[in-house]
């Protein structure tokens, strides 16, 4: 049902079982740090800059993104951009070690499926089947369930000591906690059961069609894409024992110790909204917030000192000055607010300031980087 | 600013496009036009932003179980919602939540209740799938109820009377790189019409001279009088050059919203709405 609401709000309360800890303490010791945040706030910069840290403090570090525009890749200076394999990337003066992947939600699917199919000819019936390629693509949850998937394969994979994880953009990023995971949920229920039936009892998918629900399901969907979803799950008969267990080591991953949740953010109010979002959500889960990231400040010059100038030129530069600082001032009262209903401790909201140019080098990377983790 | 009665505000994630929304539908409120407002993925956030603005709240998957509730599966779709069934019958049918909820909006406009119906488009690369959705169903499914609703989303989609797309950016580079891009695969893939582009966030000005009369002694090197005046004039030097691009790149109608520090409240969003009011404020509305 729609809702139709009018009015405000109201505010939010402070969230328990957060753990603050700081971002070095955090690369040094956690084994996975799940980066979460709306679009536009420079997660997939920071979850870099944690890698590059971390492997400069002598980890074998890889970040693994989902970001499909390359910047990333450009940024590295990975030629050919990053693929579903990860890439060892020259990092100079490190004592440890820089990796980095893109998930490829589609591959990953298709190696699971390759995984768990008792036959290659199981495999391969699959992998041709159309409902199951707009599953792979399209379904929701699916790259979130495959990105958490690619993390439990990275995570246990002996190159790697720190997997630093960019999640998607969007709100649905964290529907991988819902254990045991979206697919094992659908392959649960009743519909499905019904649907791999004729399997076992040799019925044809013809009959099955005329069933009320499925026959209902095919005058909304037709009758083509039913038998499609029908022969599917056929195929798929015997195979969701494997990935339910997946499902239920990944859930075990995410609530081990070494695993951190970091939330990224920009001193605005509707990021840091979406920032509590997420917080709630991991909290639902019972997962705790380790620490955040704000980027995008306004930097910190200090406040003009003395009387406000009488010359023009001068006074120019004066109010400019306060009107940042007053920018400033504002932001902070915004972050400690929401950080306060995080329940975080202020030592662990680390802030970067804007810089003057977007971030596409490995310099300004290394400037972000620096920021991060400086005095630390 | 805009004479079509659905105004569909897209974007990459992070510009404001909630921002633009909440600004759109107020600026409508002050000239009297009566507007509803129609929020997408689970989200409220506006609902503090426009205090006394109808709001309606939609999700892809309610809005399949209400429509399969009204084609004959009324006992079972809210079961079939709740256990993500209609996840599965929405992913075998790609684009069928969206082509349904863009039903309700098109319901929303059709009423004749709103002179306005401004949708908060969905977070990142999801509005261009969403308002493809109308197109790609069409093609597949060859009559009944699905095929009848395809048609006539599509009808208002690409009736530039009935419907614009707003497409909201930032003067940074990536985010113009991402407007641009993303304004030619709706006019040209989708067929619909854009309104003007909103260039949120924008920080306008003179460059702050340095090298008056006396600025040396007063703002000397690696002060933070000249550090901060330093930063001021390459951000906005970044932004013109961004702004001229974009104007270059596309040739629309570019209407700017400035920077707001702090917190974005009821109060914000009206100052900003009243900056697109031209007896207000003659300055505003940059030209592309």
């Amino acid at each position: 049902m729609a809702s139709t609401k009018k009015g405000k709000a109201g505010a939010a309360p402070v969230r328990p079982g957060s753990v603050s800890a700081s971002l070095a303490g955090l690369v040094d010791g956690a084994a996975v740090i799940v980066c979460c945040g709306t679009g536009g706030v420079g997660k997939t910069t920071t979850s870099a800059a944690l890698a590059i840290e971390a492997a400069r403090r002598g980890r074998r570090a890889v970040v693994v993104t989902i970001d499909p525009a390359r910047r990333l890749a450009d940024a590295l200076g990975v030629p050919g951009g990053l693929g579903n394999d990860p890439v060892r990337l020259p990092l100079h003066g490190a004592e440890g070690e820089l990796w980095a992947v893109m998930l490829d939600t589609e591959a990953t699917f298709d190696g699971l499926v390759s995984q768990y199919a008792s036959t290659p000819a199981q495999a391969e019936r699959i992998l041709a089947n159309s409902f199951y390629r707009s599953i792979a693509g399209q379904l929701s949850g699916t790259q979130e369930y495959m990105a958490a998937e690619r993390l439990l394969s990275l995570h246990g994979d002996p190159r790697f000591d720190l997997v630093v994880v960019d999640t998607p953009p969007s709100r649905h990023a964290l529907d991988f906690l819902d254990a045991p995971g979206t697919l094992a949920r659908f392959l649960d229920h009743p519909i499905f059961r019904l649907l791999m039936l004729p399997a076992r009892r040799g019925k044809k998918v013809f009959d099955l069609a005329t069933q009320p629900v499925l026959s209902a399901i095919g005058k909304v969907v037709g009758s083509e894409v039913l038998a499609d979803a029908v022969a599917f799950f056929q195929a798929f008969a015997g195979m969701e024992t494997g990935f339910r267990d997946r499902a239920q080591e990944v859930t075990r991953l995410l609530r081990e110790d070494g695993t951190a949740f970091l939330l990224v953010a920009s001193p605005r109010s509707d990021t840091l909204a979406e920032a509590g979002f997420f917080a709630d959500k991991l909290h639902a889960s019972g997962l705790p917030v380790a620490a955040m990231v704000v980027n995008r400040s306004t930097p910190d010059f200090g406040a003009p000192t003395g009387d406000r100038p009488a010359s023009a030129g001068d006074r120019a530069l004066y109010d400019n000055l306060a009107s940042l600082h007053h920018d400033l001032e504002l932001e902070r009262g915004l972050v400690q607010t929401a950080a306060g209903q995080l329940g975080l401790d202020p030592a662990a909201v680390s802030w970067v300031a804007m810089l003057p140019a977007d971030v596409h080098d490995m310099v300004a990377l290394d400037q972000i980087r620096s920021a991060l983790f400086a005095g630390r | 600013m805009t004479t079509s009665t659905v105004a569909v505000v897209a974007g990459k994630g992070g510009v404001g496009k909630t921002t633009v929304t909440a600004v759109l539908a107020r600026a409508a409120v002050r000239r009297g036009l009566r507007v509803v407002v129609v929020e997408l993925d689970g989200k409220t956030t506006l609902d503090a932003l426009l205090p006394g603005i109808e709001i309606l709240h939609l999700s892809g998957t309610q809005a399949l179980a209400e429509y399969l509730g009204s084609h004959g599966w009324g006992r079972v779709s809210s079961r079939l919602a709740r256990s993500g069934v209609i996840d599965v019958i929405a992913s075998a049918s790609p684009g069928l939540d969206d082509l349904v909820l863009l039903g309700r909006v098109k319901q929303l406009e059709r009423s004749g209740s709103y002179d306005l119906v401004v949708v908060d488009g969905p977070a990142a690369g999801h509005s261009l799938s969403m308002l493809r959705s109308a197109d790609g169903l069409g093609a597949i499914a060859r009559s009944g109820p699905i095929k009848n609703q395809a048609d006539e989303v599509t009808a208002m989609l690409t009736d530039p009377a009935r419907c614009q797309v707003v497409l909201v950016t930032l003067p940074e580079t990536t985010p113009v790189n991402e407007a641009v891009e993303t304004a030619y695969s709706l006019e040209e893939d989708i067929g619909v019409h854009l309104g003007p582009l909103i260039v949120n966030a924008v920080d306008d000005g003179p460059d702050l001279d340095l090298d008056g009369p006396g600025l040396a002694d007063a703002a000397p090197e690696g002060s933070a009088l000249r550090r901060a005046a330093e930063f001021r004039n390459a951000r906005r030097r970044l932004q013109r050059t961004e702004r001229e691009r974009l104007g270059a790149e596309l040739a629309l109608p570019q209407i700017v919203l400035p920077a707001v520090a702090g917190a974005l409240d009821a109060a914000a969003i009206e100052a900003l709405a009243a900056t697109l009011d031209p007896a207000d404020s003659p300055s505003t509305g940059g030209a592309a």
